[in-house]
């Protein structure tokens, strides 16, 4: 008795966690409040989930006309006794092992509105089926057998909600038959397992006894067996709980998903994950920092557009052309979101391999993809006892809850999630898969445009290259072009130039005619003086390096030789030296002929030229190749920004 | 065109009028119960665009039927007017006239780049069907004939233009078995489903690579009823195929097309829908299933999850 009156159902108003839980997947709130419901059903295996379900169905009138009689047919042809589990575990593989094996999503209606119900099994291999079905609920079940009380998945399940933000829970206590309908039972495992709850931060709405098999207390009152009940049934609770409260009121995040040319328009393509976004809106985009104010929110067959809220997927373009890709992240100056390479969360792991300490994984958060490690595991938690049970592990196994240290090779963008879901939540890749989701807490927000000034760099002794590289956001290199005359090495090396300066590097481009007038200004064009000319560059461009500066080059270089001897001056001296190969056919070079050399090469006029006279011996392995004939300028530069960018970042030693 | 000498017309539902329009199209309304569309669009043009920039080789099925035609209006919205990949239609030979000519008024209409796919050794019986001899309606059982005239069709021009993602029209609610699919569904080289162990996916992460040789299929329209797709249809004003509508038959009753596949398994049902608003209202009501009028569904028992493990759609 106490449960129920203790836990009357009224809904409470959704926290930012319980507004956070949707994946938009499902449809949000209409106008007439048609809201889909997404609501899971989860518990310990054979506590009669799939019952519950098909009563549900059943009880409402959700089915096709013949389901039931068509099921009972099958039934008897195979000496089975009919049970409403049958209903929904349409699969044959499922009938057999009696269990059910993967998320189902199936859709039915109350009176009150429509519903997405999502089965997900309680079998432990299968938890990453249950997550799957879970991450996307906006509220659940639980079920408990009370004939067989609180056991291990009860108790990983309803962590696994808390840990998936999940707060809209109802307890559903079945199998009251078998324990002939005892309040004191009923009351003694809702003591129980809200004892349980409470040290997870889970607060259930309420506790229903029900019969999933004879329908009691499911979809309407069971007054006979359990007069002592007098709260609500299944699908009262289930009216009862709120539709996700829309994410327009938080900071904005629109997450880059794409960038298009197809053609005037230079396109950004994604999703408002959080807040809303206005024509003539500034907006930074992290992590470089790079501003630029929305000119348009292209439509296709539609009114234009003025502004998008959250859930909407977009196309944008913006009055000033910024460097942008996908996994860039737009927000409002004000209220940024973090940008850190390392970060705490809550992880639960669904991999076939152990997580390991050190290791190297891919990190998915919204659409940015970074490396990443577990620097260190703080907490592995017993789901079941809630002890912790990290002593000694350096790995995270299969259905373990952790809280640990992430690393990224690289700023990610976040949001802590109980601040904005979306930003607050990322995933682990193994092998392909999706193997672990976790949630990040305890992250610091910083005032952009404050972040360097406090950002102080304290030096003491010998000035490292390491510590310029820190202080300087990114390692001194060198950049090699090589390639033909006229394959675009200097439109080339000037806008990348423009572009790596523009995300806050230090450059210096090294041009063939400056070096010639003054330091090489003794060297002529003899196979000697070209020898030593690229020596001199490869020297200067290494102590450039060695002060922190990104040295791009633009030299023709054409011999193997040459290159190598400027790799090794430049790794000797301790930078790092990326060759990229400017290709481009002999005869579109020939055709662009920018200075006229190719011609007067054809007329005799110039003995020696690289390409017609004189050989240039292609790359074998260069960092990168950039193919000028079939690409645009832009595709180039977005290929090696992508190719130097991470390639740049300094390292990091542990304690920083 | 007449097609009234056309075996598919039964007497249930007879052949339009040679002078009727390729298409119907619909005059755009927006219901006041139809807010969650909005959702529904921006969750399959969110899964189309992932699919872009994951799969770069990718083609998107279209069978000309009412889902598919969304993926294209869907596809256009995505990438602001353009569909930067090919489409595929699998012709079994079995098609209804009036879709073909559906077909290529889509075409010109929408400026689609049009693969068309025949498996012509099995119709006619040569290469490896020399032993089953030719595959037809007339001669084979029809899941037999779904299978070679449709999935070994696709397996054919997926060997030839090296996919390694298909954009697919199917929704969770036409069949239990596709009711267990994920929007991101990786398929073997064999082109099948392993349904019992699937990647997980969620926080709309997904399986955004494949090995060689084996592919992903993007379900992109998963979340929607066939309700649902009505209601769009209708908001945007998409045109479509005219035999999803009510034509009066000699024995005195209106049939219609819920689901349209070959003409020689496909049934009418008994509808007076003769727009969208009368088929919005006839589906708010029914309790038979949309695929209850395909022959090849009720073979055997589980013949759809059977086709499915092999790599039916």
């Amino acid at each position: 008795m106490a449960a129920t009156l203790d836990n009357p159902p009224h809904p409470k108003p959704a926290s930012p966690l319980a507004a956070g839980t949707g994946d938009l997947a499902a449809p949000q709130l209409g106008p007439d409040g048609s809201h889909r419901l997404k609501v899971v059903f989860v518990g310990h295996v054979d506590h009669g989930k799939s019952t519950l379900i098909g009563r549900i169905f059943y009880d409402t009138k959700s089915l096709p006309d013949g389901k039931v009689e068509q099921i009972q047919a099958a039934c008897r042809e195979e000496g089975m006794e009919f049970e409403y589990a049958f209903l929904l575990d349409a699969l044959l593989e499922e009938q057999e092992q009696n269990i059910t094996i993967d998320t189902t999503q199936i859709q039915f209606r109350t009176e009150t509105r429509p519903y997405v119900i999502i089965d997900a099994p309680g079998h432990k291999e299968f938890l990453k089926n249950m997550i799957t079905g879970a991450a996307s609920a906006d509220a659940a079940v639980l079920l408990i057998a009370a004939n067989e009380g609180v056991r291990e998945q009860s108790r990983r399940h309803g962590y696994l909600l808390s840990l998936l933000g999940i707060t809209q829970v109802v307890v559903a206590v079945n199998k009251m038959d078998l324990v002939d309908y005892s309040e004191a039972v009923f009351d003694e495992l809702v003591r129980e397992y809200k004892g349980f709850l409470a040290q997870i931060g889970l607060e259930a709405r309420t506790f229903v006894p029900i019969s999933a098999r004879n329908g009691y207390n499911v979809a309407s009152k069971s007054a006979d067996e359990m007069p002592w009940y007098t709260g609500p049934t299944i699908t009262d609770m289930l009216d009862s709980f709120e539709a996700p409260k829309l994410l327009n009121d938080l900071p904005l995040r629109f997450p880059v998903q794409d960038v298009y040319r197809f053609d005037e328009r230079r396109i950004i393509a994604g999703r408002v994950e959080a807040g809303t976004l206005k024509v003539g809106d500034k907006l930074v985009f992290s992590p470089n920092n790079k501003t630029s104010t929305v000119a348009s929110i292209e439509t296709w067959e539609a009114p234009p557009k003025s502004s998008a809220v959250a859930g909407e997927s977009i196309a944008i373009t913006l009055t000033e052309q910024i460097f942008i890709q996908r996994g860039h992240i737009g927000s409002h100056e004000t209220d940024a979101p973090i940008e850190s390479n390392r970060f705490k969360a809550r992880l639960f792991w669904m991999g076939r391999r152990d997580l390991v300490v050190g290791e190297r994984y891919k990190l998915k958060l919204a659409t940015q993809e970074l490396e990443a490690e577990v620097v260190s595991i703080e907490k592995i938690i017993d789901a079941s006892t809630l002890e912790n049970v990290a002593e000694g592990r350096n790995f995270i196994a299969r259905n373990d809850v952790a809280e640990l240290t992430i690393r990224t090779r690289g700023a990610l963008v976040m949001d802590n999630h109980d601040q904005n879901p979306f930003l607050g939540r990322f995933v682990i890749v193994d092998e392909r898969n999706v193997a672990g989701g976790g949630i990040i807490f305890g992250g610091v927000y910083t005032e952009r445009g404050k972040v360097k000034s406090e950002n102080i760099f304290w030096s003491h002794g010998e000035v490292t290259p390491q510590k310029r590289a820190l202080r300087n956001g990114h390692k001194g290199s060198v950049i090699w072009l090589t390639g033909l005359s006229g394959s675009g090495k200097s439109t080339l090396s000037g806008a990348l130039e423009r572009e790596l300066f523009a995300l806050n590097m230090h450059t210096y481009i090294l041009d063939g005619d400056n070096v010639r007038h003054g330091l090489n200004s003794n060297l002529g064009f003899s196979p000697e003086d070209r020898v030593e000319n690229i020596r001199r560059v490869a020297e200067v461009a290494r102590l450039m390096a060695d002060a922190g500066l990104i040295v791009i080059t633009a030299f023709i270089s054409p011999y193997r030789v040459d290159r190598r001897r400027a790799r090794e001056i430049a790794l000797e001296g301790g930078a790092d030296f990326i060759e990229i190969f400017v290709d481009a056919p002999i005869e579109v070079c020939e055709q662009r002929d920018p200075k006229g050399l190719y011609k007067k090469a054809r007329s005799g006029e110039i003995a020696e030229f690289t390409g017609i006279s004189a050989p240039y011996e292609a790359p074998a392995e260069p960092e990168l190749t950039v193919h000028t004939d079939t690409e645009t300028l832009d595709e180039s530069i977005t290929r090696i920004i992508d190719f130097v960018r991470p390639r740049l970042l300094p390292e990091l030693s542990p304690e920083i | 065109m007449d097609h009234s000498q056309h075996p598919a017309y039964s007497k249930l539902y007879p052949a339009p009028h040679a002078e009727e329009p390729p298409a119907f199209f619909p005059t755009k309304f927006s219901r006041d119960d139809a807010a969650h569309l909005d959702a529904l669009e921006a969750q399959s043009i969110f899964i189309i665009r992932e699919a872009y920039h994951h799969f770069k080789n990718i083609c998107m099925p279209w069978s000309m039927g009412k889902d598919s035609n969304v993926l294209i209006w869907l596809s256009k919205k995505a990438f602001a007017g353009h569909i930067p990949y090919p489409l595929l239609h699998i012709d079994t030979t079995y098609e209804f006239p009036e879709m073909l000519e559906y077909r290529d008024w889509a075409v010109k209409q929408y400026g689609l780049n049009l693969i068309v796919k025949i498996n012509e050794d099995a119709r006619a019986g040569v290469g490896e069907y020399a032993k089953t001899g030719p595959i037809g309606y007339d001669t084979t059982d029809p899941v037999t004939v779904t299978h070679e005239l449709k999935t070994a069709a696709l397996q054919q021009v997926m060997a030839q233009y090296k996919w390694d993602a298909l954009i697919t029209g199917i929704r969770r609610d036409e069949d239990p078995t596709r009711a267990k699919e994920r929007y991101f569904s990786p398929r073997n080289k064999d082109f099948e489903w392993d349904y019992k162990d699937q990647p997980p996916e969620f926080w709309n992460q997904f399986t955004t690579s494949c090995a060689p040789g084996e592919h992903v299929r993007v379900q992109a329209l998963l979340d929607w009823s066939e309700r649902d797709i009505w209601m769009y249809i209708q908001r945007e004003g998409i045109p479509i195929p005219k035999m999803y509508f009510a034509r009066s038959a000699p024995d005195g009753r209106r049939y219609r097309f819920r689901s349209l596949g070959c003409w020689p398994i496909s049934g009418p049902v008994e509808s007076e829908a003769d727009d969208i608003p009368k088929i919005i209202d006839e589906l708010a009501s029914t309790k038979t299933s949309e695929r209850a009028g395909r022959a090849q569904d009720h073979h055997e028992r589980n013949a759809m999850q059977k086709l499915r493990a092999k790599g039916f759609m």
